[in-house]
């Protein structure tokens, strides 16, 4: 194992030498002001120069906590209470205002999740990007800094000319947006850019531009950086090491093809698991349970409960790092053995459709020639997709590319106009719910985006899971009762949940009870618009694994709303790709991944990030 | 690559037979309904228990005062505007009726009419403000900019108009008072309700059939409580203010009944004789309105968290 280490940086910094530290972090432990609840925890880690290490993380597992306090920055409430940050010698906790103005965006800059949000809507793009360039007092000249900010915008594949930097930030893309963030970023020439989720709320296409700019920026400058995300397979092919955080702690940090190819900490290896896998090789294999929040932290090492490998010293002494060389450490007891356990699932795939279904008797849903507008425009063109019984459809598109508007017409959830044919089992649907009969609304159910804002915050369980039952059926308390309690169980949710209100579950509880409302109207048909964007990794695989198993059981037809193609091999058969308002392929899921046929499928397929295929030792 | 050799352990075990983590880690406990959630908020301002004992003490004046009052509210003690004595401590009126009584006996229409306008006001309003939310589009155009027009009115002008057409009844004044704060009433409703109408769980009940008045009522309604309580504090305030106006108008309590706002006007005249005929209903009211407005001012602040603590999560 130790022989290819090395091998994972290579191709980065050209000759600069990997022994090169740039940034130290030791003990780091930041804590929330008045109650000392800890967020992070003896966080160590170095960064080479030319390096980018991702740092990988759930939500609430303090990765963005920990890179903004490499700028000496916390979000309110929060304090480093103990820990030393270093770059290049300079100490970076103890600098004072005027010398934290001169590291910040000198040494060490940062690029945020939201570029919109980052940049001055008041400002024009050259004049912000000059600002940085003035403060820092860049050059000798005004002339050079002139030439620099041209310089920038050419690094990052910009037009430099005068009128694109008399812009506005809103007269630019999300993707430009981003550019520029990382061209204020990169001005002064840093030593460390932290990057925080910078293609989060971007599109897979413009994403796999911004992550191109940025692995070309940090090889050809030398300039090492820290990629935040919460997405493993975003920083497969970017990053040279990969340091995994869980509930505040750093679990593991080695070179990536380590990592990939074998990880030492069954967080890891569980996390690993759990990523859809594009080319369909993995089954999709979540983890049970939810990462805690910093406070409910339980003693020892925080995977604990949720850890196969488990020994009675997990759950009272957390572990040291350890690991087989400097730059692969790992804490976890049992280290060894879990490094010679051989890597990937062996879980078999899910049964794959043979064929597409033609016959039109077998069809549940079908729209012909749906038109559809947003207010006055025109957001989805003559749509036609038939959805068969007891398969699952998938819709695939990016964002704006009219996938929910179409699984909304179907529902009736779509508020405005709407032209074309929309067929339940044959029979014309009502554009609206209200004007639906009972027994078609309770056939077709529909699963929300976000688990947050589909359940209502001031009603229990039980009286959020009891409306559509009492709606679509005349049943005793009893009856009703013990319905819930059925539905609950096939989500795999405990029958105690039902005097909870939704505030006291987690994101992944959230949306099985959501899924749980849909089951217990009984339908025959269950539209998911998305239903694991706003969940953990690990969380959306439990998800998934959930869903193709109800489907198996309970015979559903599925009609499965995403954007993200890696996802749809372990769940749908048959695929339709959306762009732009119209349906551009449709085929089964294996052809259309394998064999993609038009152009955009094809972009959007190279666009995907995906982890590395893993050599099975 | 080898199994691990450890016998006690297995290897990555398969998901069905693993237990999902109890739920005893996360705080269970019946949550408070939001509203109420809001008043224990602000129960930790000062303001708000300041606001809330002064509050309570002049609403015991207004409703109990009459069992400790010496004479009766009509009774002739002593010569018109006589300074306070040991017989009358607040003098006597215009009439040579008691202060001190007709201010114990006088709180209570204060009191009952603004309360009541408040509710009208609260009712009207808010079901304005619901509906148009919710539906948007023309029925919001059209409830809205009937409501304009009812803004555009000052208000006491606006009640003493029908006042003055339908005669002095109480009735009417608390519900002229009650649709003049319809306007605002409705407009705080609407702005709630159109950040709640977006939200997945009113689409659920929509998508699931769930009758539209049922949604209102029980879907958005409960989400807004805090900002409808806060709006109720604050109405309150100006409902006594203008009930009080009106009755100084004169067109409110007639008469000769016992009455905060009546007895300034009554006795005006004489302000530089016997001040304490009018200084004494006015220092009431102002406490009133004082304290109704530090018992809103401490919800609002409750509701948007401007005196958190920071730092929990």
């Amino acid at each position: 194992m130790n022989s290819h280490h090395r091998g994972a940086v290579e191709g980065g910094a050209e000759g600069a030498p990997l022994s090169d530290i740039v940034l130290t972090v030791r003990d780091l432990r930041i804590v929330l002001d008045p109650s000392g609840i800890d967020i992070d925890d003896d966080v160590s880690f170095a960064i080479h120069q030319g390096e980018v290490l991702g740092l990988v993380g759930e939500s609430a597992s303090g990765k963005t906590t920990a890179a903004t306090s490499l700028l000496a920055y916390q979000r309110r409430g929060a304090k480093v209470s103990e820990g030393v940050i270093d770059i290049v010698g300079t100490d970076v906790l103890a600098a004072r205002k005027g010398e934290l103005r001169r590291i910040r965006g000198g040494l060490i800059s940062y690029v945020p999740q939201d570029a919109s949000a980052a940049l001055n809507p008041a400002l024009r793009i050259g004049d912000q990007l000059m600002e940085i360039l003035n403060a820092h007092q860049f050059g000798a000249s005004q002339a050079e800094r002139e030439a620099r900010l041209k310089q920038m915008m050419a690094e990052v594949l910009l037009p430099g000319d005068r009128d694109f930097l008399r812009r506005y930030p809103h007269q630019l893309s999300g993707g430009q947006q981003q550019r520029v963030v990382i061209a204020m970023a990169m001005a002064n020439r840093p030593r460390i850019i932290v990057l925080d989720e910078p293609t989060t709320a971007l599109d897979v296409t413009t994403q796999a531009h911004v992550l191109e700019t940025v692995r070309d920026l940090t090889r050809s400058y030398g300039v090492s950086a820290l990629y935040v995300t919460h997405d493993l397979a975003v920083v497969a092919n970017l990053a040279d090491r990969i340091a995994v955080m869980y509930a505040g702690r750093l679990v593991e940090i080695g070179p990536k093809d380590e990592l990939f190819a074998g990880a030492y900490h069954p967080y890891t290896r569980r996390l690993l698991d759990a990523i859809p896998d594009l080319s369909g090789e993995r089954a999709l294999h979540g983890i049970p349970g939810w990462a805690p929040r910093p406070g409910q932290r339980v003693a020892g090492c925080a995977f604990t409960p949720r850890c196969t490998l488990r020994i009675d010293k997990c759950a009272t002494d957390f572990p040291p790092y350890e690991g087989p060389d400097p730059d692969h450490q790992v804490r976890c007891w049992r280290w060894r053995e879990v490094k010679a356990m051989p890597a990937g699932s062996s879980a078999p795939l899910r049964v794959k459709a043979e064929n597409l279904c033609a016959t039109d008797e077998k069809n549940v849903i079908s729209c012909k020639n749906v038109v559809a507008w947003y207010q006055n425009k025109e957001v989805l063109h003559d749509v036609s997709i038939e959805l068969c019984e007891h398969r699952c459809l998938a819709l695939v598109g990016e964002s704006g590319s009219g996938k929910t508007t179409l699984a909304r017409c179907v529902s009736g959830l779509h508020p405005f106009k709407i032209q074309g044919d929309i067929r339940l089992r044959g029979k014309a649907l009502a554009r609206e719910s209200y004007g639906r009969s009972r027994e078609e609304r309770r056939d077709i159910q529909y699963i929300f985006q976000s688990p947050y804002s589909s359940l209502n915050p001031r009603k229990t369980i039980r009286q959020i899971l009891s409306m559509p039952i009492e709606i679509f059926f005349k049943t005793t308390r009893e009856e009703r009762e013990a319905r819930m309690v059925k539905v609950l169980d096939q989500v795999a949710l405990d029958a105690s949940l039902l005097g909870r209100y939704p505030e006291q579950l987690s994101g992944g509880e959230r949306q099985r009870i959501a899924i749980a409302r849909a089951l217990t109207a009984e339908p025959g048909v269950l539209i998911c618009d998305e239903v694991t964007s706003w969940l953990d990794v690990s969380v959306q695989a439990a998800i998934i694994e959930l869903l193709v198993q109800l489907q198996a059981e309970l015979g559903v037809s599925m009609l499965f709303v995403t954007h993200n193609l890696a996802l749809i091999r372990s769940v749908a058969h048959e695929v339709a790709v959306m762009s732009e308002g119209k349906l551009v392929e449709f085929g089964l899921v294996d052809q259309v991944l394998d064999d993609p046929q038009h152009e955009y499928t094809k972009q959007l397929l190279a666009d995907t990030p995906a982890l590395p295929v893993l050599s099975q030792g | 690559m080898s199994q691990s050799s450890d016998a006690g352990l297995d290897p990555l075990q398969p998901l069905e037979t693993l237990e999902l983590e109890p739920l005893q880690t996360l705080p269970i406990g019946k949550q408070r309904p939001e509203w109420l959630q809001t008043v224990l908020d602000a129960w930790s301002l000062r303001r708000t228990k300041i606001g809330l004992v002064l509050f309570l003490v002049l609403l015991v004046v207004a409703v109990f005062g009459r069992f400790w009052a010496p004479y009766s509210p009509t009774e002739f003690v002593g010569p018109p505007f006589s300074l306070p004595t040991a017989e009358y401590w607040l003098g006597t009126d215009f009439l040579g009726r008691d202060v001190y009584t007709r201010v114990l006996y006088g709180g209570l229409s204060v009191f009952v009419l603004g309360i009541a306008a408040t509710v009208i006001g609260m009712v009207l309003g808010v079901s304005l403000g619901l509906i148009s939310g919710y539906a948007r589009r023309w029925v919001d155009e059209s409830i809205m900019r009937m409501l304009d027009v009812v803004l555009a009115f000052p208000s006491v002008v606006l009640a003493m108009l029908f006042v003055s057409i339908l005669g002095p009844r109480l009735w009417l004044i608390v519900l002229m008072v009650g649709i003049s704060h319809m306007p605002r009433i409705a407009r705080v409703t609407r702005a709630a309700t159109v950040d709640l109408a977006q939200r997945d769980f009113v689409r659920a009940a929509t998508a699931v059939g769930v009758p539209r008045r049922r949604i209102l009522f029980r879907e958005v309604l409960p989400n807004i409580s805090s900002p409808l309580l806060v709006e109720f504090g604050l109405r309150l305030t100006y409902s006594i203010i203008m009930i009080a106006a009106l009755s100084f108008l004169g067109f409110g309590m007639q008469p000769p009944s016992a009455d905060w706002g009546l007895m300034i006007n009554e006795n005006r005249i004489a302000i530089t004789v016997q001040p304490w005929a009018v200084i004494s209903p006015v220092i009431l009211i102002a406490a009133l309105t004082i304290s109704t407005n530090l018992m809103a001012d401490g919800l609002a602040r409750a509701m948007m968290g401007i005196d958190r603590t920071t730092g929990t999560t």
